[in-house]
């Protein structure tokens, strides 16, 4: 659809949101990212039932736990949407974007 | 798009190729043709020719070059285009000079300038014909200017000045004098609805999307300011997904589409720009000037087609497109030759590989007897053992034309890749997915003892599977492959900003080469398939494909949810064309009903649902007594159908007076049109609106075909149809016309202006803008037809037990729109009939054999390999916890209470990885997918810094 999106999204392929650990997502905040995301199917038509119910779970609990160490603001975030949505996901790329960009660059970065 | 499927043609080891070659006769009856050929002489031998072009490039003569239209020059030894297959050069005898250089130059000796004509012969059990369609030559329009003024181009040849391989190189320029252009009008309908001037009355069904297509395409190009216009009569956007592209051309891009023909095109001699006059629906006449002009060109049957058919005893239709019955779409007047494409009708790319999947249906279930003899058995080479090397890392990066490299500085990813850990080699290519480069990436995995190689190109959806095939054949373990897309993930959504578009390319192959470093092979395990199908509907979709599978004898399973077979066709009488829909639907279900290889079950649902591809478990529950029975099979097909909108506009239901085309077909069948003095029909109700963005694709030819009973039955009878767009696409546009000869008036609204509707006493008035008066009219009608769009039946309860992806409006997914149109997502579910999109019960019947076609290509194979991508246990460091056991979707891990491990089954492991995210110790590892794969993409990302 080539749909614009910004260019700071970058993609990495996970067979199923399910399988996004709390360990990568903490990784990623660990070694300097502004923010992550997970984007998983729509609620209820997973293709594994409850991947993506784990993952929002998951990731809930990592932002309580950046939450604590004063990394607060929600830089972890799900999102969902079924694969024909090519311009909710160019949506969701801009909104958490703007979202990260008002939260700043993460604290951790460069220590 | 096309590059992946040629290469699999080109490597299928089923396919024979016979190219450059013409069927000159065909004796035998179906089971048995012997088919003559003449094979033309290309004077280079395919097989010894390698593709280097070393030929071409010391070649002295030039010829113009058809493929581009003729816009630019190529050497009288050369190749069409750079993804063909074979890939292999040939000489044009008229344009060669015979100096003999390319035989000097040719190092594989594949040169034989006395190549000469031969005659051969195959023996065959069926034929398809797939002679294709030409562009409709407006050279003799002369009021359109083509062949006279250089910037009216057609609309093939702007697609070749589109494209990457293209004259310009993908650079969007007009011929005259190489500029871009500022503005371009694409003029509709031409060699299309026309029988004034050319003949041609059908619609070429294709025309308003690709030039839609264009419009959008020249505005990515040119990115500056662009004014695209589209002039058009109707704009035919009644495909899946199709008006939601409409829309935004129209409303985001700013595509201008203009209600008007153009009757006269003149050229300014100073500037090369072109005058259009046209006349606006007021009758105004108007002039507008544009850089450029494309005539959107329609589909014809070429007359080297028209031959073959004449040699084959093909009968044609009056426009020469293969005569053939509405309930037998693909085939052909002749016994055992079938057909499909543009030959069998004018039809798009998703209609044309879905019909060439159901001549492959028919031609093969003929054939079924002999199935498996007469073939080649792949060899794979043994795997090369890796285990204990260094990795030693390839980077294959794609310019894919200009489409990653146009934004993209692929010199300078590829440089940068030299620089990353473990990479031995880089290479660049044009289109890294063609026949060609596979050699070419083989050749380098040997000479560089490439141990793991990254393809950075575009989407692993589409492409992962070749080139790990390619990896296969050089006896690489399919699981040492990478792919960085920057394509579909970079180029083409960062378009506008080239340099962060080269750094995120950059970012992405080095996170691939921190991957690649990190792979390691893994084995495919071989799994027996059940060699029966699971067929969920009874209507004419489903009992199609239940029925080609048991013609080809495979167990069929046919579940139906009503008491009794036949779905919404129940409810229809005839198709446009005069089909009788009832008897058709009697002849078919007593055919499926008396096949023995066909199990149906009536009053039956789906309860549960577990297993994989070829070894599916559904429960159902069967009948009144809801009694159920577990059934295993190998493949699912999807017909679940569609139903008529139910409309809550223009007072359904206030009045009996107000009906639907159904409803309308009924009454046309009972008491007929013998007492109606006038019928308003309103089209586009519960379509193309907020509510459903899609056109319903069947409306308009059902309000034409009931229109038309109506005036036969009763020529008094007045019949108003008020439309936005008639889309009577393909050969319905006869009946269209047909129908404004028998003076069924057509009055076009707009959608912010909707025709109102009043229940008067006995009479329905209906107020609407009459488009030629710009004026209110009022209309008394004694009947008012809904032209109620579809709807998709309601299959929440099935999506959610098995699992089926749908669209925003409720039809179910195909697997990929033009490659896969059948195949569902799911790896041996397929999909047909309405319940993937709108569509007549012509074009159900031949999706419904192709979704036969592809499901045997499933069940005619004794085993099937199985992903590696399964989770496995550390058994070592596990400690029970049973959080797994807990966790998985499926049920797959399990306590062994003998050897107390746990134990997970790699056949029935989906490879989601849900137990490897869950477990606490970290002792269950998803291959391809394990944790040290996954955090060194974050580490590298990272390590750039953001």
């Amino acid at each position: 659809m080539r749909l614009d999106y910004p260019s700071n999204v970058k993609i990495i392929r996970v067979p199923c949101t399910g399988k996004v650990d709390v360990m990568y997502l903490l990784r990623a905040i660990q070694k300097g990212a502004d923010g992550v995301y997970a984007v998983g199917c729509l609620e209820g038509s997973c293709h594994y039932n409850e991947g993506n119910f784990r993952a929002r779970e998951r990731i809930e609990y990592v932002n309580t736990l950046l939450d604590e160490i004063g990394i607060t603001g929600g830089r972890v975030r799900m999102y969902n949407l079924s694969s024909g949505e090519g311009p909710t996901f160019a949506a969701y790329a801009k909104e958490m974007t703007e979202h990260i960009r008002k939260l700043g660059p993460n604290p951790l970065k460069h220590k | 798009m096309i590059s992946p499927k040629l290469v699999e043609v080109g490597r299928h080891n089923n396919i024979e190729l016979i190219t450059n070659s013409e069927v000159k006769g065909v004796d035998g009856e179906p089971g048995n043709f012997t088919v003559t050929l003449q094979n033309n002489p290309r004077y280079i031998n395919p097989k010894k020719c390698t593709g280097c072009g070393d030929c071409a490039k010391r070649c002295p003569a030039s010829a113009v070059n058809i493929i581009n239209k003729g816009y630019n020059d190529r050497r009288a030894t050369y190749i069409e285009y750079a993804q063909a297959v074979p890939l292999a050069f040939a000489i044009d005898m008229d344009a060669c000079i015979g100096c003999g250089l390319c035989e000097n130059v040719c190092l594989a000796k594949a040169i034989s300038y006395s190549d000469k004509v031969k005659a051969t012969e195959v023996t065959v059990g069926s034929m398809i014909l797939a002679p294709g369609t030409k562009a409709y030559d407006p050279s003799q329009l002369d009021y359109l200017g083509y062949g006279k003024y250089p910037n009216v181009v057609t609309a093939d040849g702007f697609e070749r000045i589109l494209s990457a391989g293209g004259p310009y190189f993908g650079h969007v320029m007009r011929p005259l004098d190489r500029q871009e252009p500022k503005s371009i009008a694409w003029l509709q309908c031409v060699g299309s609805r026309d029988t004034n001037r050319c003949g041609n009355g059908y619609c070429s069904s294709v025309c308003c999307m690709y030039a839609t297509k264009e419009a959008m395409i020249a505005k990515e190009h040119i990115h500056g300011d662009l004014d695209c216009a589209i002039f058009n009569m109707d704009m035919r956007t009644f495909g899946k997904d199709y008006e939601k592209y409409f829309l935004r051309a129209r409303d985001k891009a700013g595509v201008r589409f203009v209600k008007a023909r153009v009757h006269t095109v003149t050229e300014n001699r100073e500037t090369g720009d072109l005058n259009v006059r046209y006349a606006t629906d007021s009758g105004e006449m108007k002039e507008e000037t544009f850089s450029m002009v494309v005539l959107s060109v329609g589909l014809t049957i070429p007359d080297t087609a028209v031959e073959l058919a004449k040699r084959l005893n093909i009968d044609l239709d009056r426009y020469n497109f293969s005569k053939s019955e509405p309930f037998a779409p693909v085939e052909t007047s002749r016994k055992g030759i079938y057909t499909c494409g543009v030959f069998q009708g004018p039809k798009d790319i998703p209609g044309s590989v879905t019909e060439a999947c159901a001549a492959a249906c028919l031609a093969g279930s003929e054939l079924s007897g002999s199935r498996g003899k007469d073939i080649e058995v792949v060899q794979i080479p043994k795997q090369i053992d890796v285990t204990g090397q260094d990795p030693r890392i390839g980077v294959f990066v794609c310019n894919c034309g200009i489409n990653i490299g146009g934004i993209v500085n692929v010199p300078a990813v590829q440089k940068y890749a030299e620089s990353l850990p473990y990479v031995v080699f880089t290479d660049s290519n044009l289109f890294t997915c063609s026949q060609d480069t596979q050699e070419k990436i083989k050749e380098k995995i040997i000479e560089h003892k490439l141990n793991r190689v990254i393809v950075a190109s575009c989407s692993p959806k589409t492409h992962e599977a070749m080139f790990m095939e390619t990896l296969e054949a050089c006896g690489l373990n399919r699981y040492l492959f990478e792919m960085a897309n920057i394509r579909n993930q970079n180029s083409w959504i960062h378009s506008k900003s080239p340099e962060l578009a080269t750094q995120k390319a950059k970012d992405l192959v080095r996170m691939a080469v921190g991957r690649a470093a990190t792979l390691y092979p893994m084995q495919e395990k071989r799994i027996p398939v059940n060699h029966r199908a699971m067929v969920i509907g009874g209507g004419i979709a489903g009992m199609n494909a239940a029925l080609n599978l048991g013609k080809q004898n495979f167990e069929v399973v046919l579940i139906e949810k009503e008491p009794e077979l036949g779905g919404f066709a129940r409810k229809l009488h005839h198709t446009i064309e005069g089909g009788d829909i009832q008897e058709y639907i009697r002849k078919l279900s007593a055919e499926v009903m008396a096949n023995d290889k066909v199990e149906v079950l009536l009053d039956t649902e789906v309860t549960g649902f577990g297993g994989y591809k070829g070894n599916f478990k559904t429960d159902v529950a069967v009948g009144k007594g809801r009694e159920t029975r577990n059934i295993e099979h190998g493949v699912i097909v999807v017909a679940t159908g569609a139903v008529e909108y139910k409309p809550k506009e223009y007072g359904y239901g206030e009045s009996d007076k107000i009906i639907t085309q159904v409803e309308l077909g009924d009454l046309l069948e009972g008491k007929g049109a013998k007492d109606l003095e006038t019928v308003v029909m309103i089209q586009c109700v519960g379509s193309r609106n907020e509510s459903m963005q899609e056109c319903s694709r069947i409306c308009c030819q059902n309000a034409v075909k009931n229109a038309l009973v109506i005036k036969k039955q009763n020529p008094d009878t007045q019949v108003f149809i008020l439309y936005r767009d008639i889309r009577t696409y393909g050969l319905m546009e006869d009946y269209y016309k047909e129908a404004r000869g028998l003076g069924v008036i057509f009055m076009r609204f707009n959608s912010d202006d909707p025709p109102e509707v009043k229940v008067e006493g006995d009479h329905i008035s209906v107020i609407t803008t009459d488009h030629v008066l710009q004026q209110k009219v009022e209309i008394l009608a004694d009947l008012l037809t809904l032209s109620a769009g579809m709807r998709p039946s309601d299959t929440k309860k099935l999506s959610g037990i098995m699992k089926l992806n749908s669209n925003q409006e409720g039809y179910y997914m195909e697997a990929h729109v033009k490659l896969r149109p059948v195949d569902m997502p799911g790896e041996g579910i397929f999909l047909c009939g309405t319940a993937h999109g709108p569509k007549l019960i012509t074009e159900t019947i031949s999706q419904a054999q192709a979704a036969a076609s592809r499901a045997v290509t499933f069940l005619a194979k004794p085993e099937i390999k199985l992903s590696a991508i399964t989770a496995k246990v550390d058994t070592q460091h596990c400690v029970k916890c049973l959080t797994c056991l807990r966790t998985c979707p499926f049920n797959v891990p399990a306590f062994n209470t003998e050897t107390k491990v746990i134990a997970i089954d790699e056949a029935m492991c989906h490879g989601c990885g849900a137990c490897a995210g869950a477990c606490p110790r970290q002792t269950i590892q998803l291959g391809f997918y394990n944790d040290e794969q996954i955090t060194c993409k974050i580490d590298a990302l990272l390590a750039g810094g953001m």
